[in-house]
């Protein structure tokens, strides 16, 4: 079966200490039908600790963190992820 | 993470008294040793490191600027290990370890956390301790919603203690997550007994105190003689708010606690608390959230009182801080405020946030929720500020 193209990762700041300093991650080789949850556990995978900052022991989105796939807001990690998909983890404006 | 800046801090000493303060003991001038503080805020770590004679300290940090440090303790064991309990406003609660006494820094493998389907998320792990001296590596956690943690392996990888968070009466003694303190239900306070690892007390926020004497198998409530003032019973069984608990550790049969109402101490065998709160000046109350244990002396104790009228403004009694201190296990107080402000303060002390030393005067420290550090060495009698301008100190420990 023919490989599907890599998910584009956005980084933000708040986790680049985890990507040492990398702010976009390329993920080639995820399932064809790669949901959104296959991303954080190969993102894990390469970056220990990483999915458990944004996405807690029941597998809820952290409140004050966003993803977006290809520009939708989405906190359903079974959603599933395009082909060649922008991931962008953001940790949305808040406090004052 | 490591530290970024370190800086010779010149000690305010307002009102501090020249040469020996009427009433120090003259053994006051020759300490132990050198004391490390390390100082938990709401924006990262600091430490104070004091000279021989604790009158001059050199603060350094931040270590992990930013993140919010509800907890960090040093390992009594080995002297060298350091354990961080740390979250940030937006990622998720995890621990950090250091084996070299800060200089480098690993994240737990596996920090705590429910179980998946539990319906249960870590907010934040609020407490730390260390195991018993012959059960190296162990450390238990206190956490956010209510919940306790055992680590085997030095803090790298924890395990819910199953006989506390899959206790049947848990529910009925904590109520719901929603029914915690303003900033989140907490389970604090932590104790192990220095002659039996099995052995243990916990306190929770709300909820009271708990022993267990089969290593966290059971728990049973340990509360009869604290008043509840907030509940429909005065005196009932579990759903108290102990502040903070403390045991002895050369009289581990000792113990001590600060409550939402008023300060406690029993003698086990017994089960009823004694109120030693009620010798407390009626115009300072007995409210507060830290009591802290002299190191040799059992019947000797600190509290830092606030405000509990109202509204609960926590703060220090009309804006003059305080702390007091019994020598006779709670029976008389003595208010000790010199080299404190004298008036318009108006931070106060967490509970986790008042520590003392081992020195043979023991020297108190406590750092404010404006992000003062303030200190004694000459047990209590005498303040001076040690450390200024630092965030919100939520804890303080000596090591």
């Amino acid at each position: 079966m023919k490989p599907a193209p890599a998910v584009v990762v956005r980084i933000p700041g708040l986790l680049r200490s985890y990507t040492g300093g990398v702010d976009t991650v390329r993920l080639a080789g995820l399932p064809s039908r790669a949901t959104l949850d296959d991303a954080l556990q190969e993102l894990d995978r390469r970056y220990p600790g990483l999915r458990f900052r944004i996405v807690d022991e029941q597998a809820a989105v952290r409140p004050h963190i966003k993803l977006f796939v290809d520009g939708t807001l989405t906190r359903d990690l079974g959603a599933a992820l395009p082909p060649a998909a922008e991931l962008m983890l953001v940790g949305a404006l808040s406090g004052g | 993470m490591a530290t970024r800046s370190s800086a010779n801090v010149k000690t305010g000493n307002r009102a501090s008294p020249p040469g020996r303060p009427k009433g120090e003991p003259r053994s006051a001038r020759h300490p132990d040793k050198a004391v490390s503080l390390l100082v938990a805020t709401r924006k990262g770590l600091w430490t104070l490191q004091s000279d021989s004679t604790r009158r001059s300290w050199k603060l350094a940090g931040p270590h992990f600027l930013g993140h919010i440090v509800h907890h960090a303790v040093r390992d009594p064991r080995d002297g060298r290990t350091l354990l961080v309990a740390a979250r940030t406003g937006h990622l998720g609660p995890t621990i950090f370890r250091s084996s070299n006494q800060g200089r480098s820094w690993q994240e737990a493998a596996r920090p705590p956390a429910f179980e998946p389907g539990s319906g249960r998320s870590v907010d934040h792990t609020f407490w730390l301790t260390p195991g018993h001296a012959a059960e190296p590596g162990v450390w238990y956690a206190g956490t956010s919603p209510q919940g306790l943690f055992r680590s085997a392996d030095g803090g790298a990888t924890w395990d819910g203690v199953a006989g506390f968070n899959g206790h049947p009466q848990r529910m009925a003694w904590c109520g719901g997550d929603q029914d915690g303190t303003p900033d989140g239900a907490k389970l604090h306070s932590v104790l192990v007994d220095p002659r039996d690892p099995r052995h243990l007390y916990l306190a929770m926020s709300s909820g009271g105190v708990f022993e267990s004497t089969d290593g966290g198998a059971d728990w049973r409530p340990l509360n009869r003689g604290v008043r509840a003032l907030f509940l429909p019973d005065p005196d009932p069984e579990f759903g108290h708010d102990p502040h903070c608990l403390r045991l002895h550790p050369q009289a581990p049969d000792r113990l001590y606690q600060q409550n939402h109402c008023g300060i406690y101490r029993l003698d086990r065998p017994a089960e009823r608390w004694v109120d030693i709160g009620a010798a407390m000046p009626k115009s300072v109350g007995a409210i507060g959230f830290p009591l802290v244990l002299h190191p040799t002396d059992p019947d000797t104790l600190w509290v830092f009182p606030m405000d509990g009228t109202d509204v609960w403004p926590r703060v220090p009694p009309r804006g003059r801080p305080a702390v007091y201190r019994s020598v006779n296990g709670g029976r008389s107080w003595q208010r000790h405020a010199t080299g404190l402000p004298a008036s318009q303060a108006w931070w106060t002390v967490k509970r986790q946030a008042m520590t003392a030393d081992r020195a043979k005067v023991a020297g108190v420290y406590f750092g404010t929720t404006s992000g003062e550090v303030w200190g004694s060495r000459d047990e209590g009698r005498t303040w001076k500020c040690l450390a200024r301008h630092l965030p919100h100190i939520y804890a303080l420990e000596a090591g």
